[in-house]
């Protein structure tokens, strides 16, 4: 039950937010699609770690975003956002501010690098994918 | 000076100064919309090979495009000043380099597309926008395990934290301080709703309504950037996002200072 609310709602906040960059109409939903599947990856494998779970995630939606791209004929950055928009370590930065305020900087310092690493591997993820997909090319063209 | 025409020679027919104002302003229009470094390159490149220009040279950061068409010919700069997300555009300029390299459309029909593209404002009215916003907000709150009671005051926190920011863009045309105080607006309004008594957990709140305004897209940019090689461009992205990230993290952090 709480798995199929966090469906419904990764789903509304994804594609809601490609509204904010201005996605083209017609991809609102499949943007949606990407930030649903990427969040429920990254929930699956929350056990595994935050960074383990993002680079994944991450990973998927490089893919995801690439296969799109090819069949909506729309560059891959329109769905790579969107299936990135859920994994940004927005609550831990937000930790780690607070954190600072509180004048309680081991505990900011921890929370800061945790949020760098996530965004690291959130860029990993995408970049993972894109070699993947240059690799596929150059053998297919190599034949 | 040209004694020596290459086999792959330049087209002559199509002077080498308007190719290079075409892709200038295709790079603008992207990089301006919040295109990676690589995807201004490598369109700025094919709209010059359709053109006849084999060997382009581009120089990119985010604050603005060097670009010469061929090796022989001159090179020109064009400045880029501001820089918000905007995909419509990148797909727009995406699809009229598809069409000038299947020969679709010739220089002078691209050059009033992107002049088109240049000129047309967000495809979304505002009104929209800010709903957007604060749907987003809500259901963030809710995927950062807040409970449903918070669902409405993160809905109404959010809607004012991203109207601010269009209102306060306009009015001080500085990003730092308009990010600031409208994460200052959303730590107060939140606060005000959690003691009012409607929503409990004051933190989901503010972490929800917070989101449409953190650089997450500018920061998986910057080191997309970096790891392609564009370092130029990958340190001012981060330094433009760590700006974003520190007014709104100020913003919150004046809030429960004072109150």
């Amino acid at each position: 039950m709480i798995l199929v609310a966090q469906l419904i709602v990764s789903f509304i906040a994804s594609s809601a937010f490609t509204i904010l960059f201005n996605v083209p109409k017609r991809a609102l939903l499949q943007c949606g699609l990407v930030g649903m599947l990427s969040w429920v990856i990254y929930l699956l494998l929350e056990d595994f770690g935050p960074v383990v779970a993002s680079l994944s995630a991450s990973a998927f939606v490089g893919i995801l975003s690439l296969i799109f791209a090819k069949i909506y004929k729309m560059p891959v950055i329109i769905f790579s956002v969107a299936g990135i928009i859920p994994l940004v370590p927005g609550g831990l930065s937000y930790d780690a501010m607070r954190k600072f305020m509180e004048n309680d900087y081991n505990a900011a310092v921890q929370l800061a690098a945790k949020v760098f690493l996530i965004s690291g591997a959130i860029a990993m993820g995408l970049i993972l994918s894109e070699v993947l997909n240059q690799m596929l090319r150059r053998a297919r063209q190599g034949r | 000076m040209e004694q020596n025409p290459a086999a792959s020679e330049p087209n002559h027919n199509i002077s080498a100064e308007a190719v290079t104002d075409l892709c200038l302003l295709a790079g603008k229009i992207m990089l301006q919309s919040g295109a990676e470094t690589y995807r201004v390159e490598d369109t700025m490149a094919r709209i010059a090979n359709s053109l006849g220009r084999p060997r382009p040279h581009s120089y990119i950061t985010p604050t603005g495009i060097m670009f010469q068409s061929d090796s022989e010919a001159s090179s020109k700069l064009i400045g880029i000043s501001e820089r918000t997300t905007d995909l419509q555009k990148v797909t727009a300029v995406n699809l009229i380099s598809r069409q000038l390299s299947a020969g679709d459309i010739d220089l002078e029909g691209a050059r009033e597309a992107l002049m088109d593209i240049d000129k047309a404002a967000h495809a979304f009215p505002t009104w929209l926008l800010i709903t957007a916003a604060s749907i987003a907000s809500a259901c963030f709150m809710i995927m950062f395990k807040g409970g449903w009671d918070d669902f409405l005051p993160s809905l109404i926190s959010g809607g004012i934290g991203y109207s601010a920011v269009i209102y306060f863009q306009q009015l001080v045309r500085v990003k730092f301080f308009s990010e600031l105080f409208a994460s200052f607006l959303i730590g107060l309004v939140s606060l005000m709703l959690v003691r009012a008594g409607i929503g409990s957990s004051l933190d989901k709140i503010i972490i929800g309504s917070v989101m449409p305004l953190v650089p997450g897209l500018l920061i998986t940019n910057a080191v997309r950037d970096l790891m392609a090689g564009h370092l130029v461009s990958g340190l001012a992205r981060g330094a433009e996002a760590f700006l974003t990230a520190f007014a709104i993290g100020t913003g919150i952090a004046v809030v429960f200072l004072f109150f």
